[in-house]
């Protein structure tokens, strides 16, 4: 029996889920046992992986297949297009969650231990700064001679503003490429979403090139106090969700190539278009609170 | 501060509900409502307490004197039809805003105490009180006072060995002790973990917590000795670090701050002890008893509480080079519960003890500390 | 009906039984099943612990447990109850019955409702599996404070990790509810229409991916503090312990809040049916339950009161919370005229409503007063604030919980269950948690300190009241594990409508309900 018009798919037993939970509890056994000296953390963590990315292939593949020979109508694709929004909405808050960490320490945190003189005696705060018993900051994008006495910052107007300058492209790119899937002009789509992927991976080769800089010139660390650690988990998270989201968009493209999605549907073209610009926006908060200010 | 005193019409009504609940033999000690307070804070809090629940009180014999009247008449078993309203704008309108009046009379005098409660300046005292796992110090900042304060109830009465004693837990060896009508100002901090400096009279709770300064202040009417107990989650034995307050008229407080002043301090008595050569047996048992501060973590076996506190017995630490031994005592180690013993123990302690742990358990490094040694790592 | 129209499933080839068909189920009925069986079960094994927090506290001494396997317990007791008896339950009821209640054919996503369960067991036995580890559990609250979660061994990676799991399970679980909701509704079901349940958990889903993400923000960074060298909660390197605590409660209270909606949105159902009465003020009870929500996110600091934050700080927060007491009223007066001039029977689940209503606000009523800042200085962290939140959680949550079982558990089994026995079970539930809880109120206005595991002279009587009445309320729950198994095995048959005159669509499909219901859309009057 096929779909009938106007119902809605409702999928058989599937055993992908499980596997998943599987893969997810293997990779975090593995993770723990890594962080507490066990000797099979990482073979475990690799098992997890192994096992999740073999789930998403097996889960997104048949619903590829199931999209594709037409078993989804309308509904189906307003689920999964609400579904993701409700999900980048979850990410949001996640990265609000560094933000607040961030403006609390600089507003109210550092002050008040800048006033304690009773504790630390002649800590000014101020930022950057990396507490009263941490390395002294110094001028941004300075070389530091002793890691454990100095460290230096980045300055926006190197690196951090080429790289915004090249987010904001890939997300204009994204957009001419989604008109062109719409035109059903499948040479555009191909090309600017082929280079949409392309400059998030030049993003992303930037941020490595400056992490080396700061840990190999700057002294600046993860471990560089309340600065290293906001400054590191607040990047390194979204360059974790540009990385996520650059693959989401080499495999939208990858079926582009194989002549994937129709101009009037194609979820997983949009889901990965809003990934990105979600990915985007949280960097331009990122070069204003991170590094401009 | 609050328009009427209502403590007894809020104890009667408290008495009742216990009632209801199970009667107890009589028991000179326990309570139904807050203790009875011993400074000026305390008794705002009280009244404010006892307002409040009075209002809570009225509102809820209200409601559900509504409910239950309901409950009783409009049963179905009554032979009664359901009436079919399922609105009404006026009530809804009434009960939104009734709420919110009350809600602001509750508002305006609880705002009034704690603005007071967070007002203290022109202090007549200022004491440091630290948080460690698991005492308290405190240091009387411009009298050059300092100490420790620790849990004095035995061991054997805990597991019930013995019988428990009248202040069981709720005793200490060393207690703060403070002029009465004097405005004091504590500055609470910790070194490792949040605790919180509480004694119930006061009406005064305060976090401490590492890094950082909270000030309270409390003003004290009636000597006596009043206690409390540390109020927030710190570990092992949260259970186990009170607080215990002696207030002095301000005469006999000076008195014993003079008292206090001479051989107090630990260069004092690291001078006597660095002029003499220990010898093992007497380190022993000196380390012996310095012992008890390390026996909350490590135990009185030595044994520790594997996972969470290594055991002396055998540990390598314990053997092996006596400096790393020493610093690690002296300094503690940062991020765990190990605290630095420098500032607690005086230079004959922390030998004494090192000493001890370095030849009892069965550990059999065989070397003694002297004073002096320590003396030189400070 | 059920079997006549399957016309958009696929091929019927391949559907597993036994074990197989539990685990990869993708029907939201059985989905439903296996989260209320996992949130009973955590229910069990969260209450053996606080009967072993009870038995220690039985008498002053330490008898029964080292007081760091005391905190572990006390821990692991909430850790249990929160995240594995209350969140998951709801989750199963509201698996079980929206679908049923918008006229939909199932969730929205059913390979994903299918996951966010079964992420649940593996974090569970992350979690659980830590009390076997050197240094044991987590040991310092459930609220998982630093620095003392800073020190601490393997067990608090577990329950770091743990809590990550949780979280993806419940952000899915969220994701898919809300999506049901706008998504699956049948037509003419207008929001408006839809049953107060649904209202309160389309809210909560809001709630839980909004705060969810922050909580696993708050745990990763305890993690790299742990592990990597950070110093958020770290005043020597800049940080500060306090941060910890702000943005827990970022999540925690808008938490509390997404453990008594749903319990709300029950509680609106059964009254009006034992009522025979519409319920009263619907457009109130929506808007009430949105201001709710609304404010949870603007409170959080009334727990940190001690912490030393700015005066004004805390007058906004005292202000704040005071507010709460306003929309809540709301709800408490209109299920109070509900049942005015009702024609009013007492069934169990209308007896555990009442006591709900009843019982909760006691525990309303001493949140406020907990909401009063210079009052708190004196209840915090006192056994004042576990009366408390039990009164919310127990006779709130819990409570509303097992009322709504018995609500609809003939619908879901085709059977009544046993009437006789509800009703005992009913009883013996209220009164032994108020023999358990009430004295703790007592006992936290004469000064006992909550998480400790022994305590001083004067705190005796009361403290020997409340175990004997927390075992008696173990005991009891056991009843009700029998009175469930019993009706699912068998009794009198159901009928379709069971109670005289329900409302909703779930009261128009056959006791039990089939397996596929509504696969075309029911018509909406
Ligand atoms: C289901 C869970 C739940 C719910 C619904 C609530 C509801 C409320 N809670 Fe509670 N709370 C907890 C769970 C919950 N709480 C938990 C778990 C903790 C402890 C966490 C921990 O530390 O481990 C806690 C702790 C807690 C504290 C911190 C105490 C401390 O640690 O010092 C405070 C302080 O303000 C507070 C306040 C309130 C208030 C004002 C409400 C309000 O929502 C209540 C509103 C209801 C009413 C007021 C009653 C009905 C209203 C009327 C009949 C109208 C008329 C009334 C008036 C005008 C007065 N709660
Ligand atoms: C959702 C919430 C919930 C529920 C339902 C409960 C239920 C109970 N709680 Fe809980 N409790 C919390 C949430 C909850 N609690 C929280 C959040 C804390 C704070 C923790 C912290 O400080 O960090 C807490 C803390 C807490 C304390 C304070 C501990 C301390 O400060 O040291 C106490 C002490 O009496 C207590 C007691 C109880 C009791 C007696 C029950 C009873 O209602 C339980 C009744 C049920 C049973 C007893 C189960 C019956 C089962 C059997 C008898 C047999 C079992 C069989 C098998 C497993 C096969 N709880
Ligand atoms: C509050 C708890 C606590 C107290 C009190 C305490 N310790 Fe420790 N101690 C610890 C912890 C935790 C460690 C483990 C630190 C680590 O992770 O390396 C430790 C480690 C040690 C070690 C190293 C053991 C090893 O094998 O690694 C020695 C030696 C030691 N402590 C001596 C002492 C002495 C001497 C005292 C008392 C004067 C004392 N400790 C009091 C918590 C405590
Ligand atoms: Cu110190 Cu609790
Ligand atoms: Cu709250």
């Amino acid at each position: 029996m096929s779909s009938a018009p106007g119902s809605y798919y409702l999928p058989n037993p599937s055993a992908w889920p499980i596997i998943g939970s599987i893969g997810l509890f293997s990779l975090l056994l593995g993770f723990l046992l890594l962080l507490n000296e066990g000797s099979a953390g990482p073979w475990l963590m690799l098992l997890g992986a192994c096992i999740i990315v073999v789930m998403m292939f097996g889960w997104f593949g048949k619903v590829i297949h199931e999209s594709e020979s037409g078993m989804y109508n309308e509904d189906v694709g307003m689920s999964f297009r609400m579904s993701m929004l409700w999900f980048i909405f979850s990410e949001v808050m996640f990265f609000a969650a560094f933000f607040g960490a961030l403006f609390y320490t600089r507003a109210l945190a550092v002050p008040w231990l800048a006033d304690t003189d009773i504790l630390w005696p002649g800590f000014e705060g101020g930022w950057p700064t990396a507490g009263p018993k941490g390395p002294m900051p110094i001028e941004a994008d300075t070389p530091v001679s002793d890691p454990a006495a100095q460290f230096s910052t980045i300055g926006p107007w190197g690196i951090p503003v080429l790289n915004t300058f090249l987010l904001l492209s890939s997300s204009i790119t994204v957009t001419i490429a989604h008109h062109a899937l719409k035109m059903n002009s499948r040479g555009n789509l191909i090309l600017w979403l082929g280079v949409t992927v392309l400059l998030g991976v030049i993003f992303l080769y930037f941020q490595a090139v400056e992490y080396h800089h700061a840990y190999s010139e700057l002294g600046l660390t993860l471990g560089t106090g309340v600065y290293g650690s906001t400054f590191f988990m607040l990047t390194g998270f979204h360059g974790l969700h540009v990385t996520i989201g650059a693959i989401m968009l080499t495999v939208v493209w990858l079926r582009c190539l194989r002549g994937h999605f129709k101009p009037d549907n194609h979820f997983a073209f949009e889901a990965s278009a809003w990934y990105w610009h979600f990915v985007d926006t949280v960097w331009v908060g990122l070069f204003v609170f991170v590094y401009v200010f | 501060m609050s328009p009427f005193r209502v403590s007894t019409a809020v104890a009667l009504a408290w008495s009742g509900a216990a009632l209801s609940v199970a009667p107890v033999p009589a028991n000179a000690a326990w309570g139904l409502n807050l203790p009875t307070p011993v400074s000026p804070i305390g008794r705002e809090i009280l009244e404010l307490h006892n307002l409040i629940m009075l209002i809570c009180l009225i509102i809820f014999i209200v409601v559900f004197g509504f409910m239950f009247y309901s409950i009783y008449a409009h049963r179905k078993s009554t032979g009664r039809e359901a009436a079919t309203f399922a609105h009404s704008t006026k009530a809804e309108v009434v009960w939104t805003v009734i709420p919110f009046i009350i809600l602001i009379g509750m508002a305006i005098p609880s705002t009034a105490t704690l603005i007071n409660m967070e007002d203290t300046s022109k202090s007549d005292l200022t004491i440091k009180v630290t948080g460690y796992q698991w005492k308290w110090q405190y240091e009387y900042l411009d009298h050059d006072v300092s100490f420790y304060s620790s849990l004095a109830t035995p061991r054997e009465q805990i597991v019930g060995l013995q019988p428990k004693g009248e202040h069981y837990l709720l005793e200490v060896d060393n207690p703060l002790v403070i002029p009465t009508n004097r405005k004091i100002r504590l500055l609470v901090t910790a070194n490792d973990v949040i605790h919180a400096w509480w004694v119930p009279k006061f009406g005064a709770k305060k976090d401490a917590i590492p890094g950082y300064i909270n000030e309270l202040w409390t003003k004290v009417e009636t000597p006596g000795t009043y206690r409390g107990q540390c109020a927030e989650l710190c570990g092992k034995d949260h259970g186990f670090m009170p607080i215990v307050v002696e207030a002095k008229s301000p005469e006999e407080f000076d008195a014993w701050l003079a008292g206090r002043k001479q051989g107090s301090s630990l260069e004092h008595a690291a001078a006597t002890a660095a002029a003499k050569q220990w010898s093992e047996s007497e380190l022993m048992a000196r380390g012996e008893e310095v012992y008890a501060h390390c026996a909350a973590c490590h135990g009185v076996d030595g044994k520790g509480l594997p996972g969470a506190f290594p055991a002396i017995a055998g540990s390598a630490v314990a053997t092996g080079p006596v400096e790393d031994h020493l610093t690690l005592v002296m300094d503690g180690k940062p991020g765990t519960a190990m605290q630095g013993f420098k500032g607690q123990l005086s230079d004959i302690e922390i030998a004494a003890v090192v000493t001890y742990q370095r030849n009892a358990f069965g550990n059999k490094a065989g070397d003694t500390v002297q004073p002096s040694q320590v003396q030189s790592l400070r | 009906m059920a079997t006549a129209d399957v016309a958009h499933h696929e091929e019927h080839h391949h559907h597993p039984s036994g074990v197989m068909r539990w685990i990869t189920t993708t029907n939201h009925k059985d989905i439903g099943t296996l989260y209320l069986c996992f949130s009973l079960s955590m229910f069990l094994l969260g209450g053996l612990m606080a009967l072993v927090i009870r038995a220690e506290l039985f008498q002053p001494g330490l008898q029964v447990v080292d007081p760091h396997f005391f905190n572990q317990m006390t821990t692991m007791h909430a850790l249990l109850m929160v995240f594995g008896a209350i969140m998951p339950g709801f989750v199963g009821f509201a698996n079980w019955m929206l679908p049923m209640m918008i006229g939909a054919p199932d969730m929205a996503l059913p390979r994903m409702n299918n996951w966010s369960f079964w992420i649940l067991p593996f974090a569970f036995t992350m979690l659980l599996s830590s009390l076997f580890t050197a240094g044991g559990g987590p040991a310092a609250g459930w609220t998982l404070y630093a620095p003392l979660t800073i020190q601490g061994g393997m067990g608090v990676d577990m329950t770091i990790f743990a809590i990550h799991m949780m979280g993806i399970s419940s952000i899915l679980g969220a994701i898919n509810i809300i999506v049901t909701i706008f998504n699956m509704r049948a037509p003419g079901m207008t929001l408006m229409k839809m049953p107060l349940f649904v209202w309160t958990w389309l809210i909560t889903a809001f709630l839980l991916i909004a705060v969810m993400p922050v909580l696993a923000g708050a745990v990763t960074m305890l993690l790299t503090d742990r592990h990597f060298g950070t110093a958020f909660f770290d005043p020597a390197g800049g940080g500060d312990p306090v941060m910890f605590q702000h943005i827990f409660w970022f999540f925690g209270h808008p938490e509390v809040y997404i453990m008594i909606l749903p319990a709300f949105g029950i509680i609106s159902e059964i009254i009006p049916t034992f009522s025979r009465k519409p319920l009263f003020g619907y457009t109130a009870m929506v808007l009430a339950t949105a201001a709710i929500a609304f404010l949870s996110f603007i409170v959080w600091a009334h727990h940190m009161f001690t912490v030393g934050m700015p005066l004004t700080g805390e007058l906004f927060f005292m202000y704040s919370t005071m507010l709460i007491a306003v929309p809540t009223g709301v709800k408490v007066f209109n299920w109070v005229s509900t049942m005015w001039r009702g024609a009013l029977t007492f069934e169990t689940p209308m007896l555990f409503a009442v006591a709900v209503v009843f019982l909760f606000t006691i525990g309303g009523f001493s949140g406020l007063m907990l909401a009063i800042t210079p009052a708190d200085f004196q209840y915090h962290d006192t056994y004042f604030v576990v009366a408390h939140f039990h009164y919310v959680l127990f006779s709130g949550a819990a409570m509303a919980m097992m009322g709504g079982a018995y609500y609809w558990l003939p619908k879901w089994t085709g059977h009544m269950y046993d009437e006789k026995l509800g009703k005992i079970h009913f009883w013996l539930t209220t009164i032994f948690f108020n023999v358990t809880f009430f004295p703790q109120h007592f006992l936290g206005l004469a000064g006992m300190p909550r998480r400790i595991p022994d305590y001083a002279l004067q705190f005796t009587e009361f403290n020997v009241i409340s175990s004997i009445g927390a075992f008696g309320l173990g005991f009891a729950q056991l009843l009700f594990v029998y009175v469930i198994v019993k009706c699912v095995r068998g009794g009198s048959k159901a009928t379709d409508t069971v109670w005289e005159a329900p409302r909703g669509l779930e009261w128009t499909v056959p006791s039990p309900a089939p397996y596929h219901t509504f696969e075309t859309p029911p018509k909406i009057a």
